[in-house]
C-alpha cells in the first residue's frame, strides 16, 4: 500500500466515525455547529498525528506487557498539551468543547490507531495514517457539524442565510442522536450497492 | 435537599448519555439483550463510585499539594486503569460469582469516557467529596436506566423488519435520539 491510499482510507473506506463508528461521544457532543465540530476535529488529530509518530518510535523499547498504560501515558501527554494551548489561545472554543478535551484520552480512535498501526509501522507512515484518520475525522464532525447547523438554526459557519428559527432540537441532544444516525445509515445504503 | 437535587439532576435532567453524550460507546454496544445491559450497569456503578472516590483523594491532596494540577488527566486515566485492574483481581479472589457476572465487561470500561467524565466533572462543579460520591452514584443509575430502557426496546426489534441499511448502529442512534427526547421533558424539574 502507497503512502497516498494509506492517507485516503481514514477519509473515506475506514472513516473512523461513519464506518468504524468509533469515537461516538465528542461526535455528538460537539457538533451543535460546524465550526466547533472541526475544532474539536483538529485537536483530536493533532493528538492522534503527535501521538501516532511517538508510539512507532518507542513500540520497540517498550515490553509487551505494559504497552497499553504506555500508549494511554504518551497519548495522555499530547491531550495536556492541547488542553492548555487551546486555553490559552481560543478560550471561547475551548470553553464550548468543555470536558471534551481532556476526553480526548479515552478516544477509542486514537488508542485504536496505536495499537493496531503505530506499533507495527514506521514513523512516517505512522504519521500519514494519523493524519489520514484525523482528518477523516474531522470531515465527518464538520459535515455533521454544518448539517445540524443548516437544520437547527439556518447557518452555515456562523454565517445565517435562512431567516426565522430553525428546528431547535437539532442544536439540542436529540437531533444529534438522529443525525448522526441518518448519516451512517446513509453511509451503509451507500456501501451496499 | 441539596442532594435530592444533585440526584435527580444527575439521573434524569442531564442524564448522563442522553444529556451529555458520555458513555455513548458502551451504550450502543451492549445494548442488544436487558440481562448483559444490567451486568454492564452493575459494573459501571460500582467503578465510577470507586473511581470518585480515589480521584478526588488524589487530586485534592497529591496534586493540588504538589501544585501540579495540570496533570490531571494523566494522573486520572492512569489511576482509573489501575483501579479497574485491581477491582478485577479483587472480585476474582473474593466473590466468584460477581466475577462471573460483571468480568467481562470490566476491561471495557477503562475506556469508557463516563468514568474519566464524571471524575473530572466533580471538580468543575465544586462538590465536596460526599456531594461527589452522591453525584457520581446518581449519575452511574442515570447510565445504567437508559441503557436498561434502550436494550428493552432493543430487543423487540428482532421482530421487526427494519430495512437493511438501518440495522445495527443506526437505528439504535435514533431510538436513542427519541429516548432523548423524552428524557427532555424532565428540564424545568430542577
Amino acid at each position: 500500500m502507497n503512502q497516498f491510499q494509506n492517507f485516503t482510507k481514514g477519509l473515506l473506506k475506514e472513516n473512523p466515525i461513519l464506518v468504524l463508528v468509533l469515537g461516538t461521544c465528542p461526535t455528538l457532543a460537539t457538533t451543535s455547529s460546524s465550526l466547533n465540530g472541526m475544532g474539536m476535529g483538529l485537536a483530536t488529530t493533532f493528538v492522534l498525528i503527535c501521538s501516532n509518530a511517538v508510539i512507532s518510535l518507542l513500540s520497540k523499547m517498550i515490553p509487551d506487557k505494559v504497552r497499553i498504560p504506555a500508549f494511554i501515558v504518551v497519548i495522555a501527554s499530547f491531550v495536556t498539551v492541547v488542553d492548555l494551548v487551546m486555553q490559552a489561545y481560543v478560550p471561547d472554543l475551548y470553553k464550548t468543547l468543555g470536558i471534551f478535551i481532556p476526553l480526548i484520552v479515552v478516544n477509542c480512535i486514537v488508542l485504536g490507531r496505536a495499537e493496531a498501526f503505530a506499533s507495527k509501522n514506521t514513523v512516517w507512515s505512522s504519521l500519514i495514517d494519523g493524519a489520514g484518520m484525523g482528518f477523516g475525522f474531522t470531515l465527518a464532525l464538520g459535515v455533521l457539524g454544518a448539517f445540524r447547523e443548516i437544520l437547527g438554526s439556518g447557518s452555515l459557519f456562523g454565517h445565517k442565510f435562512i431567516q426565522g428559527d430553525g428546528i431547535l432540537v437539532f442544536i439540542l441532544a436529540p437531533g444529534a442522536f438522529i443525525a448522526l444516525g441518518y448519516m451512517i445509515a446513509l453511509v451503509n445504503k451507500i456501501k451496499q450497492k | 435537599m441539596e442532594y435530592i437535587l444533585i440526584v435527580i439532576s444527575a439521573l434524569l435532567v442531564n442524564n448522563i448519555v442522553l444529556a451529555q453524550f458520555l458513555g455513548v460507546c458502551p451504550f450502543l454496544g451492549v445494548s442488544n439483550k436487558v440481562n448483559t445491559a444490567l451486568g454492564m450497569a452493575a459494573a459501571v456503578t460500582f467503578v465510577i463510585v470507586l473511581a470518585t472516590i480515589a480521584t478526588y483523594l488524589i487530586q485534592v491532596y497529591v496534586l493540588n499539594k504538589l501544585g501540579i494540577a495540570f496533570m490531571q488527566t494523566i494522573t486520572f486515566i492512569l489511576v482509573i486503569a489501575a483501579l479497574v485492574q485491581m477491582v478485577e483481581i479483587v472480585l476474582k479472589k473474593i466473590s466468584k460469582p460477581l466475577y462471573q457476572a460483571l468480568g467481562i465487561f470490566l476491561p471495557l470500561i477503562t475506556t469508557n469516557c463516563a468514568v474519566l467524565g464524571v471524575a473530572i466533572l466533580v471538580f468543575k462543579k465544586d462538590y465536596n467529596l460526599l456531594e461527589g460520591v452522591v453525584f457520581s452514584a446518581s449519575t452511574a443509575l442515570g447510565f445504567g436506566l437508559a441503557l436498561i430502557i434502550l436494550a428493552g426496546i432493543r430487543e423487540q426489534y428482532e421482530l421487526v423488519d427494519i430495512p437493511k441499511g438501518m440495522r445495527g448502529v443506526p437505528i439504535s442512534l435514533i431510538t436513542a435520539g427519541i429516548l432523548a427526547l423524552a428524557f427532555m421533558g424532565f428540564t424545568g424539574i430542577v
